[in-house]
């Protein structure tokens, strides 16, 4: 069991199983926003359900933060272990006649993804978290849908909301399928997973490009 | 043809190496790759310079050893081949050829071209084998009844050469399809299950400790693998590992 901690599998295995929860998450938080294209008053009652149900609050959070922060220390930790293994680098080296952009440059688009969630934590959590435990605002159930519309009025916001949404398109392109083969799943399933995850890979994230830009035209 | 050749050279191990470039003519589009270097070092030897070291010995595709990179890519751009077996009509007159080593932390580089590989010999040794009495009473292995389907499997992964073309394509230097070919061959077949958990366990950790790097799942390296091992074995190991260190 030790040995399952420490080899390069094990982590191997860890970032796959964070990827796959993170996987998860996003059909929760694209469900919820795409409800703001719907009715406000639903967005506005679900969002309102989420900021202040104890078991979101207090203990779905924090796992999900945990799951956020530990891709991402741990994908930059393989990074930088992966660079070492190389020694010398090649004088030319043809990767992409063998592999995809995608598959060769998870830390590009996990770094864009990554410096994406800090403005989104800038735009939405950090005043959440302000507004309900620091100020200790009365709760109005009403104010989430003008607080998400007001934030797409920024044409380059929503600009660089959108090119996020793609780098996580190119990071999810490889990584869905990546997670199951990682975790070894190889079978008479892989050509459905794979499928599966460059559909994922593109409605997902187009979703989340078209909530922001129908916020953006409709304000 | 007419080419520039741009090589590795390296005095040896402990001295920094460089990209030399060679002019070569004449060359014919039936030779071998190899063919062509030997035209190359035939001419450095009559005017005195050191001939370029590189890995060679079958030379039909078959010991693994000829290691090249080749424009970016292990044994050059033709699919399914060793070195050996790449011809010159795969280039056109006037092309610029790099040849460099195989670039890995755990295959340091000897002199010039060649790699030290034998990380892959202490991989091999951890576990690569199953433990059989030779002492006379030898049962035939036809006696024990293998599925078809599991006979093909293990013996597509029995056919890795060891060759390190799956370390040189992999942007992490990652020695999980060789390794993963060594365990399959053996987890798939009977006689290999008695001593498979300690097998799985012993040679991923062998692998780690010779400072390979972890397979991001690109599939580099069954593309570039002359033989076609399969990124199926790599999910085949990492499900094993995970079970025997659970079991473990």
């Amino acid at each position: 069991m030790s040995g399952l901690l420490k080899s390069s599998i094990a982590r191997k295995v860890a970032m796959a199983l964070s990827g796959l929860f993170l996987i998860i998450f996003l059909i929760q938080h694209f469900t919820i926003n795409f409800t703001s294209v719907i009715s406000a008053d639903l967005f506005n009652e679900f969002s309102h359900f989420m900021g202040t149900n104890f078991v979101v609050q207090a203990l779905l959070q924090p796992v999900l933060i945990f799951g956020v922060i530990f891709h991402f220390v741990m994908g930059f930790m393989l990074e930088i272990k992966n660079r070492q293994a190389r020694g010398v680098k090649y004088v030319q080296f043809n990767g992409s006649a063998n592999s995809s952009w995608a598959s060769r440059n998870m830390i590009i688009s996990g770094a864009v993804v990554l410096a994406f969630l800090a403005l989104h934590f800038y735009d939405f959590w950090v005043p959440e978290m302000l507004y309900k435990y620091v100020e200790a605002n009365p709760e109005d159930p009403s104010r989430y849908y003008a607080e998400l519309v007001h934030k797409f009025e920024s044409p380059v916001r929503t600009g660089i909301y959108a090119l996020a949404f793609v780098l996580l398109a190119f990071h999810l392109w490889h990584g869905f399928s990546s997670a199951f083969q990682t975790m070894g799943v190889n079978n008479k399933y892989t050509p459905f997973i794979k499928k599966f995850g460059y559909t994922y890979a593109v409605v997902i994230p187009a979703g989340f490009i078209f909530i922001a830009l129908f916020h953006y035209f409709n304000h | 043809m007419n080419l520039k050749l741009k090589i590795w050279r390296q005095k040896d191990a402990n001295t920094k190496g460089k990209m030399v470039d060679y002019q070569i003519s004449d060359v014919s589009p039936d030779m071998s790759f190899l063919e062509m270097l030997d035209v190359l070092n035939e001419e450095l030897i009559e005017k005195g310079e050191d001939p370029v070291e590189f890995d060679h010995d079958c030379r039909e595709g078959i010991c693994g050893s000829c290691s090249l990179q080749i424009n970016g890519e292990p044994h050059g751009p033709d699919r399914g081949i060793t070195t050996c077996q790449l011809h010159m009509r795969m280039f056109k007159d006037g092309d610029t050829i790099t040849i460099e080593p195989f670039r890995a932390k755990a295959f340091p580089v000897i002199r010039d071209l060649i790699v030290d590989r034998s990380s892959f010999d202490r991989i091999q040794q951890a576990g690569g084998y199953i433990s059989v009495n030779t002492s006379g009473n030898t049962i035939d292995a036809n006696a024990i009844p293998v599925n078809k389907h599991d006979a093909d499997k293990a013996f597509d992964a029995a056919t890795c050469i060891g060759c390190g073309a799956c370390v040189a394509a992999c942007k992490n230097a990652s020695a999980m399809l060789f390794t993963s070919a060594k365990v399959s061959q053996f987890a798939l077949l009977p006689q290999g299950r008695v001593e498979a958990t300690q097998r799985v366990l012993n040679m991923v950790k062998q692998m780690d400790l010779e400072g390979f790097g972890n397979c991001t799942n690109t599939g580099a390296c069954e593309i570039e693998c002359p033989k076609g091992i399969s990124l199926e074995n790599i999910a085949r190991m990492n499900s094993e590992y995970l079970s025997a260190s659970l079991e473990g």
